[in-house]
């Protein structure tokens, strides 16, 4: 369960990005965030990753405030999620292998352990076989799918996802949206924030619009006035 | 247990493939750590070959007691038998006014003039050695006012004002080898610690990701830590192998001029106490410079979403 109770986000320069923000998400749910550029969804996103903390109201993951968790216990925090970028941020000078099991490497997974789990993670996103190709060396489909195999390798309880269709045709885009489903589907909560109205409509999920930093919709299928522009 | 050596293995092996796959950077910072480290080596060893080829006059410094003419030899044996006696004390000689002459007629080459002496002018003299131990200024000082203070004698001779000097410069020496070692221990951890910020900088985008996944703040800096170590370690074996080097080259020369003096002595290189000092500091001020570089630099990278 994820709860963002009246959150406000204001960051130094003295842009607010979330104005007094509030729903929640159950557990095993699939949420897309969406609005126009600037409208707070990465900080949502930003918040419950906690690159960033709120600078007033509450965000609570799985029964934790996230601003009373001690920085001791932020890393075991942050290996209960996750993540996926736009620029899907792989390590360029380490095979997909490697950035795959990084998650699992960071938790002290054994070898035998790891290497099951990498190669059952990319065979969920079709990259079984490219273990050892550099990430420079696939396409930017297959980087992004590189991306989501790190991001659920270590079975994490929430995935979160931010534009991860932004840099692909409107066919991979689907791909990579089944792919979010499927692990939705054995229990994962997956939140997409996304302004690619065509995949959210495709997928018949709730919606979260979000407009100047406030909730300005909460649906089964997001608002045709909020549409987004790039 | 298993998984936490694993992720040591790892980050060591990580390092030595980081340091290995840039061979001219690591060499040039590994050059520069094991000079740092030479420079020390070098002078410690100075010191104690010196030590070593002197015995550090422990044993060449001895006090001359010249009795008055009228004492007889037996009581000057009562005297070198009290002395004897005394804390500090290597031995006593006693050198009668007889052997003394006999000794001088031998050696001078007046034995001629000797002759027309009517009586012997020499007189008994002792000589007293002190312990190693009791061979420091003070020491001999009082050992001095101790033989003086008896009536029978006219004059205490002791030779210790060159073997001061000596001693003098060698205690200099050892305090410029310790400013040096500090001086150069310093100069050893802004490297290490340099190399390591310039290495943290490198990987940003790795170490936010690496953070991100839920990697803690010790998973982040084991392998700048490993990286700090090895170059310790590297700078270290290259510091022996330095020094090693130039012991070898001199140690024939020394060997043969050592000879024309009369002396056996042969030049040392490090002992295993030397090369557990020079280890130690090697490896602790790569670890050091690399901890604080790491707990400095690290701290300002965070994820970016």
């Amino acid at each position: 369960m994820i709860l963002f109770e009246r959150v406000t986000k204001r960051y130094p320069n003295g842009r607010e990005a979330l104005r007094g923000a509030s729903f929640s998400i159950d557990r095993g749910e699939m949420v897309f965030l969406t609005g126009r550029s600037g409208a707070g969804k990465s900080t949502v996103l930003k918040l419950i990753a906690m690159l960033e903390l709120p600078t007033r109201g509450s965000v609570v993951v799985n029964g934790q405030n996230l601003g009373t968790l001690k920085s001791r216990h932020l890393p075991a925090y942050r290996r209960s999620l996750g993540v996926v970028f736009q620029e899907h941020r792989l390590l360029d000078d380490r095979p997909v292998f490697d950035n795959v099991a990084l998650p699992l490497v960071v938790a002290g997974a054994a070898q035998a352990e790891m290497g099951k789990r990498v190669r059952a993670a990319l065979d969920q996103v079709g990259l079984l076989g490219k273990e050892r190709m550099l990430p420079n060396e696939l396409s930017v489909g297959e980087q992004q799918r590189v991306g989501i195999a790190r991001a659920v390798v270590a079975k994490p309880a929430v995935l979160i996802a931010d534009e991860p269709t932004g840099n692909l045709d409107p066919g991979l885009s689907l791909e990579v949206m089944k792919l979010f489903k499927r692990f939705q589907d054995v229990g994962v909560t997956v939140i997409v924030a996304t302004h690619d109205l065509h995949v959210v409509h495709e997928f018949g999920q709730r919606s979260i619009v979000l407009d100047d930093g406030q909730v300005q919709g909460d649906a089964d299928t997001p608002l045709p006035s909020m549409t987004a522009t790039r | 247990m298993g998984g936490y050596l694993t992720h040591h293995a790892q980050a060591l092996l990580g390092a030595l493939g980081r340091l290995a796959r840039a061979p001219f950077a690591t060499a040039l910072t590994v050059l520069v750590i094991g000079l740092a480290l030479a420079l020390p080596l070098a002078l410690g060893l100075f010191v104690s070959n010196a030590m070593s080829a002197t015995g550090g006059f422990t044993g060449v410094v001895d006090a001359s007691v010249y009795f008055k003419p009228e004492v007889a030899l037996a009581r000057v044996q009562q005297l070198a038998q009290n002395t004897r006696a005394r804390a500090g004390v290597a031995s006593v000689q006693v050198i009668s006014a007889d052997e003394a002459l006999q000794e001088f007629r031998q050696y001078s080459g007046f034995g001629t003039a000797l002759e027309a002496l009517g009586s012997n002018p020499l007189p008994h003299v002792l000589h007293v050695r002190p312990t190693p131990e009791a061979s420091g200024a003070a020491d001999l000082d009082g050992l001095q006012h101790y033989l003086a203070a008896w009536p029978e004698v006219d004059q205490v001779q002791v030779d210790s004002e060159w073997v001061l000097r000596f001693n003098a410069i060698l205690d200099l020496l050892r305090r410029v080898l310790g400013i040096a070692a500090l001086l150069l221990g310093a100069g050893v951890l802004a490297i290490i610690g340099n190399t390591i910020r310039l290495e943290i900088q490198g990987r940003r985008t790795e170490i936010e990701v690496v953070r991100l996944v839920g990697g803690s703040t010790g998973f982040v800096r084991r392998p700048f830590l490993y990286t700090g170590l090895l170059y310790g370690l590297a700078g270290a074996l290259l510091a022996w192998a330095m020094v090693g080097s130039a012991v070898l080259v001199l140690k024939a020369p020394v060997a043969t001029l050592a000879q024309l003096y009369g002396s056996r002595y042969s030049l040392s290189g490090p002992d295993w106490s030397q090369l557990a000092v020079l280890f130690g500091a090697g490896l602790a001020l790569g670890w050091l410079g690399a901890w604080v570089a790491a707990a400095r630099h690290l701290r300002a990278i965070e994820p970016r979403a």
